[in-house]
């Protein structure tokens, strides 16, 4: 057993007065930065896309819309994402079989009106 | 203030649903005769989400995000536990370097949710230094998990017949790299615990569970463990790569707090073992095997180790591909059983402590509950509550009938 | 005239009450800050505290229902009061406090009491059942300091033979090798007063996961405020009684010394910080056993040793 007493940080507590702290100051300085890899935004590229509807089948919270306006010869697609209901899984990235969707590391979407939550792709 | 005072000087205290030392809304009224706790009502119920009623009306692919969801922490075994559910009724076999990646992100996962805990147990003993310390090296789990998975707690990394993401050379070195300086971290808390006297005094025989009524209650996970059960589905009942990797169990004779931090800090260090191990000895291969979208009929249970304990699913299909009925039993549910007993006979001061030693995860366990007592009780639906609500309102003379509320 | 207004200056302005706020609203901000960086965070900025401050005065005050409505709004004011006139007794500027007599060490310890009992009246009428639980720890821990802090204060008086802080601090600067006698009851004496401001180890009266915020969990906006400033100007009020009695270093010169106490309360103010940092929050059982059993007895020891003392120096 070894010998038990109090304060046995103390020298680690001090130590770290010197270093650079370990969190930063996130408010008013700048964009947040992420992972190459981190899931954000989903984007969508229409040309190869043939409005399947797989994506929004396998979208578990309805987020995302292709929407078609023109007819079925000649389509006018667009996609609509709600990202305040989006969990951003990405599996509409791995359900589109003509890999029209890719995800982008944009990650910051806060805003005070609700109405800009959902965006056009 | 009368209310909780009663004539023979007992006080009843409550904690929770909001309370500065509980995560989530949970209610525990502690009845206290000076510092001493007496008795313990233990109340749950203020966080149902109706988790299981969803997964029956999506399809199995929308479920598996939705199962991802039930626990924060233990994200990724939920998602274990349901795809290999699923893959058992459909009845295909994953490849072997899926069951691999599984398993390091399944590790990497204990890691995190260990480290989140002992920074939660320090803070409630009032050791916000070390709180601090732990939760600052659990960041580098977490972004090697974001790195891996693509997220820093909801990683979805699974799918149904395999794995989404592949593992490479950059990415091995990450993980092993991060996994040495953490196990330089886990030293130092392990020689802290060790030898802090005044973590030692606010941690040694608090929330005594003995190995003999750990088994009465059913207690999973760490808090058996530290009562000396040698239980760990990892070991009892390997599943997926488990089969092929050497796990010892961690097991402590303390049956108190104290041995469920040293059991936890020991788990850390094997799953590190463990993670080198799997990296070491990753098979080649594909990632994923094309399983059909409608599940034959039939049913399953699937058990998982979380870090918090056994996690048990059970799951029946009908043939089509929304699923049956999904269950999902989180491993504080068979833990909550025992709170009680480990609270009674405690000073107020170790309440929390105790409350946090089981990892609680409040919205996890909670399930839509009707309680039918000899008193009146009615059940009420969504229209019912509000307007029982406007009703209570109106005895307070506040007049509530003007608020207009979307209907549902 | 000019002697009064010069008195009037001295009480309100400086070393009195603006200088006690200002300079421990500084010494809130440098705890905080170093608490921060000792757990390797960022910390707040230096005008965190004022602004606190501020933002409460501007709150609306909620006074419970249940509660003892005068005492519930006056026992803020009088934890400030009994801080504020304790401070005019205790020397910053030089060796001289600004009032002085002969009794005046008794008339500061108990002041020194008074900030405890407000918070433990205030916890017990606010008639909710943390606060009532807070403020029987309040007493509770006033039971386990009390008779250790008072032997340890006074027992370098023993030696000094006087009741006088200033002629305290006097007989010490003129006899700097007398202080490390008293280095025992110095330690006893850091541990006490960390007691009494309820900071960690020793803040199971005001224990944050367990009963909330203990005897002030009532407390909101103006009435909060001044508690809350009184609690700082407590640390301020103890760290320079603690830098008057066992750090007496003086040189004369006025400003010179003046400096020097700032760099003594600095110098405390760490000391208790790093108390705050390195340990786990004490059950208020173990704090009990803990005072009695280990300091009570070296501050005895220690009066034992100074009246022995006083007999050969």
């Amino acid at each position: 057993m070894k010998k038990t007493g109090p304060g046995r940080i103390t020298f680690r507590a001090i130590k770290n007065l010197f270093k650079k702290p370990a969190t930063t100051s996130y408010a008013g300085k700048g964009k947040p930065c992420v992972e190459k890899k981190y899931r954000g935004r989903i984007c969508y590229d229409k040309t190869d896309c043939i409005n399947c509807g797989l994506c929004m089948r396998d979208c578990p919270t309805g987020a995302l819309k292709i929407i078609n306006e023109g007819t079925k010869e000649d389509k006018k697609l667009k996609a609509v994402l709600n990202v305040g209901h989006c969990i951003f899984c990405c599996q509409c990235v791995d359900s589109c079989m003509k890999k029209c969707l890719t995800y982008s590391q944009d990650i910051d979407f806060a805003t005070t009106n609700k109405a800009d939550l959902t965006v056009e792709l | 203030m009368s209310e909780n005072i009663s004539n023979n000087n007992k006080i009843v205290l409550p904690i929770g649903p909001q309370h500065p030392s509980l995560d989530e809304p949970g209610r525990f009224d502690i009845t206290l005769e000076g510092e001493k706790v007496v008795n313990a009502v233990v109340g749950v119920g203020y966080n149902h989400r109706g988790l299981e009623k969803v997964c029956e009306s999506k399809n199995y692919i929308q479920d598996l995000y939705i199962i991802e969801r039930v626990c924060g922490i233990c994200s990724h075994s939920h998602s274990t536990a349901f795809c290999m559910a699923v893959e058992e009724l459909a009845g295909v076999t994953v490849p072997q370097r899926a069951e691999y990646i599984r398993v390091v992100v399944a590790e990497l996962e204990r890691l995190h949710s260990h480290l989140l805990w002992l920074g939660v147990a320090c803070h409630e003993i009032g050791f916000d230094t070390m709180f601090m310390y732990t939760w600052r090296d659990r960041e580098k789990v977490l972004d090697v998990l974001a790195t891996v998975g693509g997220n820093r707690v909801n990683y979805g990394i699974n799918t149904i017949g395999g794995v989404r993401r592949d593992f490479n050379e950059t990415i091995n070195s990450e993980i092993l790299k991060t996994v040495d300086s953490l196990e330089e971290d886990i030293k130092r808390y392990l020689e802290i615990a060790m030898t802090e006297t005044t973590l030692i005094s606010r941690l040694k025989s608090k929330g005594k569970l003995s190995h003999e009524d750990a088994l009465k209650y059913g207690a999973v996970g760490p808090v058996a463990r530290a009562a000396g059960i040698a239980i760990d589905i990892r070991v009892t009942e390997p599943y997926g790569a488990y089969k092929e990797i050497p796990v010892n169990v961690i097991t402590d004779t303390n049956e108190d707090v104290y041995g469920r931090t040293a059991v936890r800090i020991l788990e850390m260090q094997e799953s590190i073992n463990i993670i080198r191990y799997c990296i070491n000895n990753m098979p080649e291969g594909t990632l994923t095997v094309k399983v059909p979208r409608r599940i034959p009929a039939g049913e399953v249970i699937v058990r998982v180790e979380a870090p918090r304990g056994e996690d048990i699913h059970y799951l029946r299909s009908n043939g089509t591909d929304i699923p049956d009925r999904v269950r999902v039993r989180a491993p504080t549910e068979a833990n909550w059983h025992g709170m009680k007993h480990m609270l009674k006979g405690g000073n107020l001061a170790d309440v929390p402590i105790t409350i946090a030693a089981i990892d609680p995860c409040y919205s996890c366990t909670d399930r839509a509950i009707v309680i039918s007592s000899e008193k009146n009780t009615e059940v009420m639906d969504w229209r019912g509550l509000r307007r029982y609500g406007i009703d209570w309102y109106k005895k307070q003379n506040i007049d509530l009938t003007s608020l207009k509320i979307k209907e549902v | 005239m000019i002697e009064f207004l010069k008195i009037l200056c001295k009480l309100f302005i400086f070393p009195g009450f603006l200088f006690l706020s200002v300079y421990s609203f500084l010494l809130d901000f440098l705890d905080r800050k170093l608490y921060a960086r000792m757990q390797n965070r960022v910390g707040p900025p230096w005008y965190q505290p004022l602004a606190d401050f501020l933002k409460l005065i501007g709150k609306k005050t909620i006074i419970p229902a249940d509660a003892n409505a005068v005492i519930f709004s006056v026992m803020p004011l009088v934890s400030l009061a009994a801080v504020t006139v304790g401070f005019i007794y205790l020397p910053v500027l030089g060796k001289e406090a600004i009032f002085s007599f002969s009794g005046d060490f008794v008339i500061v310890l108990y002041l020194l009491a008074i900030p405890p009992l407000a918070a433990f009246l205030a916890g017990w009428y606010s008639r909710a059942v943390y606060s009532t639980i807070g403020a029987t720890r309040i007493l509770t821990q006033m039971f386990a300091y009390e008779v250790p802090l008072f032997i340890s204060v006074l027992a370098p008086t023993l030696i000094a033979g006087t009741w006088s802080i200033t002629e305290l601090t006097g007989f010490y600067a003129a006899h700097p090798l007398y202080i490390f006698i008293n280095l025992p009851v110095a330690i006893t004496a850091l541990i006490s007063f960390q007691c009494k401001l309820e900071r960690a180890p020793f803040d199971s009266p005001e224990a944050e996961t367990e009963i909330v915020s203990g005897a002030l969990v009532e407390y909101s906006g103006r009435l909060l405020a001044f508690f809350k400033l009184a609690h700082n100007c407590e640390l301020l009020f103890v760290i320079s009684l603690f830098s008057a009695i066992y750090l007496p270093f003086m040189t004369g010169i006025i400003w010179v010394d003046f400096i020097l106490y700032i760099v003594k309360t600095l110098f405390i103010l760490l000391l208790l910080i790093l108390m705050r940092v390195t340990m786990a929050r004490i059950e208020i059982n173990n704090t009990l056993n803990f005072c009695w059993k280990y300091l009570a007895p070296v501050t005895l020891g220690q009066v034992i040793l100074n009246l022995l003392l006083r007999g050969v120096l």
